[in-house]
């Protein structure tokens, strides 16, 4: 198949970007889209052009570091699929496709398709963790969990960080993201101790990065490769309101609710 | 003759005597020491954080854009620990006899015993940061078989182990970096490791956004960058993983050893197009209730459902009865091959054989193997457009792992003092083969306790003169780097970068690859010069240096993959027996099985590099076993 290809290019973030235009000729349906790409790219090195640059690496939809629009839509648009994984029989022959970056103040561009997420990495180093310092674990069946809440913390820990959530929304929220870590930390009885000051920091730190907030598009829903649910960010609100009711009355309840007592629900 | 510097005594007390005899660093001056990781994968990022909480001064290096992208993400069976939580046998000396005889008798004992012992402390650290393992209903862990060993002690996160345990360390890693004790540098590639007086002081890299080469000082550098499977082109690793940090130690006079252990997997999508950029794995938990087959009639075209039971050659269950479809995962790789060139092959080409759920799908019902095994299925579908619930996947092995690596002793350093390497890149553990759900098991080892007891006893039983970026080895290096990366640049050849790893991965998949013998290699060693002449006369890249370059990235790989190639190429030659994922035609048994040679090759293999077109030398490590008698491994 034959495909025509418009796509931003952009040397860096301090130069004007534009679409260019380009076809792509002899494409098979069990390619991949990236495959696809390395095709118009190695056409491009070998006329001394410089190929587009994007992110990508494991390639098996799992590292999270690929992601541009087509056509608009975060990953293209099948449903749970990263774009590494989209294979190009997903599109017809003579297709005009046209591929963005990312578009989000918070993701500063780094060239042509690529751009810069470390906004995603300070949203953890805020709170999007246990403090568990390597060698003082117990035993770890000591602490049981039950299979539903494993479970349900698995299905927000599937999150791959590759920022479409953001892409997808107008208001680029990152609250798709953030609700998820907060999700699967505050479930595990594991993650009590700093369940309140997990969801505050997160959610400040969300803001601080310049993210919008969630206004219920459910944009980033649709598009999310790892299908998130948007229900994570109602239950990340109700986090906030345990967080700053408990905030209200300064932590005297914390030996209580530390216990895993919680988790029953 | 190499030393280990294995400690004393009874093995089950090696780790500890050796702990108690490790100088320490008084906590308050652990922060005016300063540690360079390269690579923050299981076993960089867990180093990284652990080193940090101690309260060392950590800068922590990758190429990517942010360390959770690390290519462990993608390992998804599962992770080997002792705790014999199912009472079905298990123990820590039998993980250590599991693993050692799955290595073919090519690993070293104590370090194998020692990992053993701290997998336990793994399950219980990283359920401590969060990691949701899969679950029983009454809230204990879950755990299933692997291949090679007979009780179910593989802890797993569904089909996404992996990427919960890289997670975790990440997170703890991230952690670290907000307290400030860790320096996290993104996207950058390490082209140069700095030794000055005799020592690893620093490191030499590339910023990938915008081109400055920049150098780095410590008292400590250890590489966790991974393994090279890349050099076959198509493998299962990511795109980007390469050699090229441990190829720049094994230049700088770091040994490399078992070049040629190389892991092919048996379970993975067969290759469906010549513009195919990679290979994907199905895990090989597959192979608890998948049942490998080819049909018994030559060239037989019929869809597989229409191949009756009787024209079906279960040959895994056939010639291995008592491990059957889970046998290690070489005997699997070499079964799916010989069955493919004798004529049994299916799918295009005849390069695959079946791996069937039909049994699986009657016997448990189609939601308990969603439950298990969904993601891979889904995986598969997407890219092969082919319903597995509806008829058997077709599987082909595929490069996976890398058991070698640079050669480092009992405390993980390479020969190059304040060396360290750890995870994939060190030899390590494995042997002459890897056992599935041990590579997440080791990386963790290494970086959660291994590396952060034996670095810190580095600084406090060596005197370290101070040394900054001005010392001259760092000019020196820094010279070297930039006239290589423009050598390549303003080359304006007509090769592009892939075009030539394309070939070089072919030759050494066919030559170097599931068999291999004298004569082939000797005609890989042949062509290899003549590669590395065109990359160096004729190489198209485009741009400058100076900028975000990814062609540029990735020609800087290949140029070290061209010369690592050639040293597989020569190990395997030089190493005339047939052990674990390395087979030698002219070693096997009457039916077809690997043939070692104990007598004369019950060693590890370490090269040693000499001058760019000289030949390496070979140092010699022997293998003692004083636990597990080496025997003709049988999985029959």
């Amino acid at each position: 198949m034959n495909l025509k290809l418009k796509i931003w290019r952009q040397a860096n973030a301090s130069v004007r970007g534009k679409f260019e235009n380009y076809v792509v000729r002899d494409i098979t349906p069990d390619m991949s889209f990236l495959e696809m790409l390395d095709v118009l790219n190695e056409d491009l090195l070998s006329r001394g052009e410089i190929p587009v640059a994007f992110d990508h690496d494991c390639r098996e939809g799992i590292c999270g570091s690929c992601g541009f629009l087509i056509n608009g839509v975060a990953h293209g648009g099948q449903k749970g699929t990263t774009v590494c994984q989209l294979a190009m029989r997903f599109f017809k022959d003579g297709d005009s496709l046209t591929l963005e970056p990312w578009r989000a103040q918070s993701f500063p561009l780094v060239r042509d398709l690529a751009v810069n997420r470390s906004a995603f990495d300070r949203i953890i180093q805020s709170g999007g963790y246990i403090s568990a310092p390597t060698g003082g674990a117990p035993d770890a069946n000591t602490i049981l969990v039950p299979k539903e809440i494993a479970d349900s913390a698995f299905d927000a820990a599937a999150c791959i960080g590759c920022g479409a959530c953001v892409a997808a929304c107008p208001n680029s929220s990152a609250m798709l993201f953030t609700a998820a870590k907060v999700h699967q930390l505050n479930l595990l009885p594991q993650g009590q101790p700093q369940r309140d000051q997990r969801s505050l920091s997160m959610i400040v730190a969300m803001e601080e990065e310049g993210f919008g907030g969630c206004t219920n598009h459910r944009e980033c829903e649709a598009v999310c490769p790892k299908d998130i649910p948007i229900q994570f960010i109602g239950q990340m609100n109700r986090e906030l309101t345990r967080a700053l009711r408990h905030g209200e009355r300064k932590f005297a309840h914390v030996t209580r609710d530390a216990e895993p007592a919680e988790v029953k629900r | 003759m190499l030393d280990a510097r294995i400690p004393s005594g009874p093995i089950e007390d090696k780790w500890d005597t050796r702990r108690f005899e490790m100088k320490l660093v008084n906590p308050a001056n652990r922060r005016k020491h300063s540690i360079i990781i390269v690579g923050a994968g299981l076993a960089g990022a867990a180093a990284a954080a652990t080193l940090g909480q101690q309260g060392y001064h950590v800068q922590c290096f990758s190429f990517h854009d942010t360390p959770r992208r690390a290519h462990s993400i993608a390992a998804q069976g599962g992770i080997n620990a002792a705790k014999n939580y199912r009472n079905d046998g298990d123990s820590v000396y039998r993980l250590f006899y599991d693993t050692v005889k799955g290595g073919d008798f090519r690993s070293r004992e104590a370090n194998v015993f020692r990992l053993a012992q701290l997998s336990v402390n793994i399950i219980d650290q990283c359920v401590a940061q969060g990691v949701p393992f899969a679950r029983e209903y009454g809230g204990l862990l879950d755990t299933r078989s692997f291949g090679g060993v007979q009780v179910q002690r593989t802890f797993y996160a569904r089909g996404q182990t992996g990427q919960q345990l890289l997670l975790g360390a990440y997170q703890a890693l991230e952690e670290q970096i907000a307290a400030g004790t860790v320096q996290m540098h993104t996207r950058r590639d390490v082209l140069d490791i700095v030794v000055a007086d005799g020592r690893a002081r620093g490191i030499i890299t590339r910023n990938l956004i915008t081109g400055e080469i920049e150098s780095y000082a410590a008292d400590v550098v250890v590489l966790a960058t991974g393994g090279y499977s890349n050099v076959f082109f198509l493998s299962t690793n990511a795109m980007a993983s390469n050699c090229t940090a441990i190829w720049r130690a094994h230049r700088r006079g770091a040994l490399f050893a078992n070049p040629c252990f190389t892991q092919i997997h048996p379970t993975c999508i067969p290759v469906s197009s010549e513009h195919q950029s990679k290979l994907t794995l199905m895990s090989e938990s597959l192979r608890n209730d998948g049942r490998v087959w080819v049909p018994v009639k030559q060239g037989d075209t019929r869809a597989p459902n229409q191949i009756p039971e009787s024209e079906r050659d279960y040959y895994l269950e056939r010639r291995y009865p008592s491990f059957g479809n889970l046998v290690p995962r070489d005997v699997a790789s070499r079964a799916a091959k010989e069955a493919c060139d004798s004529g049994h092959g299916v799918g295009p080409g005849g390069q695959g054989v079946y791996l069937d759920f039909a049994d699986a799908l009657r016997r448990m019902g189609r939601g308990a193997v969603v439950e298990k095994y969904g993601n891979l299925f889904d995986i598969y579908e997407r890219i092969t457009g082919e319903d597995a619930y509806q008829a058997p996947m077709r599987i082909y092995p595929a490069p996976h792992y890398t058991m070698g690596g640079l050669w480092v002793d009992y405390d993980l350093m390479t020969t190059i003092p304040g060396l360290f390497a750890g995870g994939e890149a060190n030899y390590s553990d494995h042997g002459a083969n890897r056992l599935g759900a041990s590579a997440l098991m080791q990386g963790l080892a290494d970086g959660y306790f291994v590396l952060p007891a034996t670095v810190p006893n580095y600084i406090g039983s060596t005197k370290l003169e101070p040394v900054d970026t001005n010392h001259p080895a760092f000019a020196a290096a820094k010279s070297e780097v930039a006239e290589s990366t423009n050598r390549m640049i303003s080359m304006h050849g007509k090769r592009t970068p892939d075009s030539i790893h394309k070939q070089v991965g072919r030759l050494m998949w066919d030559e170097c690859g599931m068999s291999r013998s004298a004569e082939r290699l000797k005609k890989a060693l042949g062509t290899l010069p003549e590669l590395k002449r065109e990359f160096w006369s004729n190489l198209a890249l485009a741009g400058t240096a100076g900028e975000f370059n990814q062609s540029l990235e990735k020609a800087a790989r290949v140029a070290d993959f061209l010369e690592l190639a050639e040293l597989m190429c020569i190990d395997a030659l030089d190493r005339n027996e047939s052990c674990g994922a390395h087979f030698r035609v002219e070693s096997q048994t009457p039916d077809g099985e690997a043939l070692r040679d104990d007598e004369h090759f019950s060693y590890v293999s370490a090269w040693q590099w000499t001058e760019a077109g000289q030949p390496p030398v070979l140092h010699k490590e022997p293998l003692t076993f004083e636990h597990v008698h080496l025997a003709q491994r049988s999985y029959k």
